[in-house]
């Protein structure tokens, strides 16, 4: 055992609470972090008052709001607690956050698909609402006034002159008021014109902990006993079967423990071997050093191209997959036609690459066993989890950590089936941590892509009908098929693997064609990673739309224009997509204006435009962007110059949150356009660290002009959005200062070079 | 037995030589504000300060810093009150904040380097720290706040 004789200690366990706080900024002395007298387990606090599960209020008006997503980089719980508190009327600097562990009461737990502003608005509005009616009420009769007279602002209710503070009313009440699911439905919230801190600037509550090294992530989490793990990856990611282990080099390693082929029963890990250690470096040492004998599954020798010869091999084959939009008339207005246009386009392996390698700590305790990771999808691994470990989902509890990034790895929670099972078979708490090539190795990266997009053209260059078929690896008929959707014909397709496609421009007939790619499936585990299918499909969508209006002879901007005119099925509708279309012409023509769409350009030099609904057509964030790009003709490369990005997402909640949200989903998107990108190769990823895996770096960094759109409409998301448009946007500015069109993603130097020379020759 | 001193305490362990130090300050003494990336240098996220300078502790040998002072995140100001801290906090510069300790504590010696880096100074030198929630530009943002405190709080 590695031993101490003389060292600093972290002053306080994690474990000690069964749950972590983070405070506002500036009510710690010390690091605006952690104040144990909150923590409501621990002491006993004479008064609460706890109206719904989603805040409670302390004698001393402290209100505490439970956040049920995972923070990971997106500031969610300031956006969630400055809802609750902006109808609450809460004082801002006693909130502070709860990031809860799971329990049945908060209803499923997730945290993607650009979702949690959007779907919690409406309840945490009405939750805090709720809290002021009672307090304002408790008030009343405390003042001996009547309520009507009274009013709630910063943390008080006031009546004239007259004013007390929530913690007082808690103290001198017996405020117990619980509200039911069914009359917080029913709870009216403020007019837009009232709000006072939802849009407002606030300093996100999660910062300060992030520049001091007290933030706590899953990688952090420590418990007595624990002994390391690391696994042996097996050979593919389904199918391979252990036939032997031999550890005799390790035996060597100092901290060596031991090893173990791990039985599972969901089946999440097929193949995987757990070698144990008495520290983390042991551990690495000791994995290397055990020799592992597999018999890998069939998908052994499948390669990239593989896959992408399969994608269009379906594509070809007009009786697959799933009619998600089919407009009748759509043969005619093909063979009708002027003219028509077919492209096909592609997109390569991405790597999540989130900064935290995966990891987890289970143990069990009292027949009961504890889960110690970031997560963003708790609700689907439960039953996984309780699956592989025989146990019901009442014997397992997910403990809540700050994500080193999420980018939608996390959501598949595959990395916690290994720690659980090996915590079980050892009875000791067992820490799993991947290497970051294991972590890359077992990531369910974005599936390989390929998409055909036709459009027939009547008179002047209008279209009069379009076909979209797309095919990529399905993560929801993977891992969550009960999200599965319905197409026109009751088949099921994968939602977000196609959505983008179903696009808000009218076009004619319209026929939308979904595909699983099974040998992707089955080849690897695809994932959802940032902005999902929207970051392809819109590739795709948007490249095409730039070539159409070439082929017309029109303005790409002009030509976007006269389709998205917001008639028929794109005019939007209440509660979240009212305008429609409109809205989408709006940003497009702000974002071209902005960057002085139509102005000359020096030489080899473009603006390309591009132009999304976001993520689905039910929550449209409404997105246009416009690249300048220069491109040196003799190295191939392309220098990013300008971003320019107009953004529609109704209200914002959190402005600097949202703009750090576009921030990084549009570089998101700069770094999948450009510079990331891997290949399948022989049953794995080509890439498993930085020496070869490229992403964007603070000098890839282009000049950025980002502007939002002044709405009072319903909220809707921002974490991936921007994600959608910065490739096509690219690609057509590299069209428009060259002549050449590149199709395939990443666009690297060689592309470049390879394409003109194809066009000069 | 390795004997230095973490931030300004000093610290003795019997842990073999060739462990990286990265693992030392995060599991046996327990600070755990360095942090793990990518284990090749490559990515900046356990950067600490040997003797001073930025160094990435994921491939520093523990035996290799007998004697030396080493700075952690931690150990970067008493009260977390650097300049670069409350630079960071002013610009709301970190995201998920994994990469931020790394990045914080190799704008220090960029600092003590270019008191007044030029856009392409901070370019130069920061392009190794990889952030993937792409917070690069308030990074930079952050990194201009606090030049200006750190030349008035520390005359050369």
């Amino acid at each position: 055992m590695n031993k101490i004789v003389d060292s600093q200690r972290a002053a306080a366990s994690p474990f000690s609470r069964r749950r972590f706080l983070i405070v506002s900024a500036g009510t710690s002395a010390l690091f605006g972090f952690m104040r144990p007298g909150f923590a409501a387990t621990d002491v006993p606090t004479p008064k609460m008052f706890e109206p719904t599960i989603w805040y409670s209020i302390d004698a001393n008006g402290a209100v505490t709001v439970s956040i049920t997503k995972a923070e990971m980089g997106q500031h969610v719980g300031t956006a969630l607690a400055r809802i609750v508190a902006d109808e609450l009327e809460a004082d801002w600097s006693k909130v502070q956050l709860d990031y809860v562990d799971t329990d049945p009461k908060w209803g499923p737990m997730v945290t993607g698909g650009s979702w949690s502003v959007w779907s919690s608005f409406l309840p945490l509005s009405q939750a805090g609402a709720a809290g002021r009616m009672a307090l304002i009420e408790a008030g009343a009769r405390l003042m001996n006034v009547n309520k009507a007279a009274c009013s709630a602002q910063g943390g008080a209710v006031v009546c004239g002159l007259r004013v007390i503070s929530y913690g007082q009313i808690i103290t001198q009440s017996n405020l117990n008021r619980v509200y039911t699911a069914d009359e917080l439905k029913q709870m009216p919230v403020k007019q837009p014109a009232d709000r006072h801190l939802i849009g407002y600037e606030a300093a996100a509550i999660d910062i300060p902990s992030k520049t001091n090294g007290t933030a706590r992530y899953g990688i952090d989490a420590q418990i007595d006993g624990m002994v390391y793990a690391r696994p042996k990856i097996p050979p593919t990611r389904n199918g391979s079967k252990v036939i032997s282990v031999d550890d005799s080099a390790a035996k060597s390693i100092k901290g060596y423990l031991g090893n173990k082929v791990l039985d599972d029963p969901s089946n999440t890990v097929p193949g995987w071997v757990m070698v144990f250690a008495d520290s983390y470096p042991a551990a690495i040492r000791a994995a290397d050093a055990v020799n592992v004998v597999w018999s890998a599954g069939d998908t052994a020798n499948v390669s990239e191209q593989d896959i992408l010869d399969h994608g269009t091999a379906l594509i070809a084959d007009k009786t697959g997959g799933v009619l998600v939009v089919d407009d009748a008339g759509i043969d005619v207005a093909f063979s009708n036609a002027k003219s028509t246009l077919e492209q096909t386009y592609t997109t390569s392996s991405v790597l999540h690459f989130q900064m935290e390698p995966l990891n987890a700590l289970a143990l069990e305790k009292d027949g009961v066993f504890e889960i110690h990771c970031g997560n963003q999808w708790q609700s689907l691994i439960l039953p996984v989890l309780a699956t592989a470990l025989g146990v019901g989902e009442d014997k397992i509890v997910m403990r809540t950590y700050l994500l080193g990034g999420g980018f939608g790895r996390r959501l598949n929670g595959d990395y916690i089936v290994p720690a659980a099972l090996a915590t079980q078979a050892v009875g000791k708490p067992v820490k799993m941590v991947c290497t970051r090539a294991d972590d890359a190795r077992f990531d369910s990266f974005r599936s390989p892509s390929v998409q055909t997009l036709r459009m027939a053209f009547g008179e002047d260059g209008k279209a009069t009908a379009m076909t979209h078929d797309a095919t990529a690896g399905w993560p929801t008929q993977v891992m969550a098929p009960a999200f599965m959707a319905k197409g026109v014909n009751d088949a099921l397709y994968d939602p977000f693997a196609i959505s983008g496609a179903n696009h808000w421009y009218n076009v004619g007939a319209q026929r939308v064609r979904a595909i699983s790619n099974d040998l992707a499936n089955h080849a690897f585990r695809p994932g959802w990673l940032r902005s999902v299918g929207p970051g392809w499909t819109n590739w795709a969508v948007e490249s095409f739309m730039d070539e159409a209006a070439h082929k017309a002879g029109v303005d790409p901007v002009v030509f976007r224009l006269r389709m998205l005119d917001g008639t028929g099925r794109n005019a939007g509708s209440a509660p979240y997509a009212v305008g429609g279309a409109l809205r989408q012409a709006n940003v497009l023509k702000l974002a071209a204006e902005k960057a002085g769409w139509g102005n000359s350009m020096p030489e080899n030099t473009g603006l390309g435009v591009a132009t999304t609904f976001g993520q689905e057509r039910d929550m449209p964030t409404w997105v246009a962007c416009v690249a300048r790009v220069s491109v040196d003709r003799q190295t191939g490369l392309v220098r990013l110059e300008k971003l320019t990005l107009v953004v529609d997402a109704g209200t914002i909640v959190h402005p600097d949150g949202a703009l750090a949200q576009v921030q990084g989903g549009a570089l998101w998107g700069v770094s999948m356009a450009l510079y990331e990108g891997t290949e399948f190769t022989a049953g794995e990823v080509a890439d498993t660290n930085l020496g070869t895996y490229t992403p964007l770096r603070m000098g890839d960094v282009p000049e950025m002009d980002i502007e939002f759109i002044e709405s009072t409409e319903a909220p809707t998301g921002l974490g991936e959005p921007a994600t959608t448009v910065v490739a096509p946007a690219i690609a057509n500015a590299i069209f428009a200062a060259t002549g050449t069109r590149l199709r395939h993603l990443p666009m690297r130097p060689q592309d470049v070079l390879q394409a003109s020379a194809k066009l000069n020759a | 037995m390795t004997s230095f001193h973490l931030n300004g305490q000093a610290v003795s362990v019997d842990i073999p030589d060739d462990t990286p130090l990265l693992w030392v300050i995060r599991d046996d003494i327990g600070l755990t504000g360095t942090k793990f990336g990518c284990g090749i240098g490559m990515c900046g996220a356990c950067t600490v300060h040997v003797d001073g300078r930025a160094q990435r502790s994921c491939i520093t040998p523990v035996g290799a810093v007998e004697g030396a002072a080493i700075t952690t995140i931690e150990g970067l100001s008493p009260n977390g009150q650097h300049p670069l801290q409350t630079a960071w906090v002013e610009a709301q510069a970190p995201q998920c904040g994994y990469c931020q300790s790394g990045q914080i504590m190799q704008a220090a010696t960029l600092l003590l380097d270019f008191p007044s880096p030029s856009a392409e100074d901070i370019t130069a030198v920061m392009h190794g720290n990889l952030c993937r929630c792409m917070a690069y530009i308030r990074i930079r943002k952050a990194i201009l706040l606090a030049a200006p405190q750190l030349r008035g709080s520390e005359p050369t």
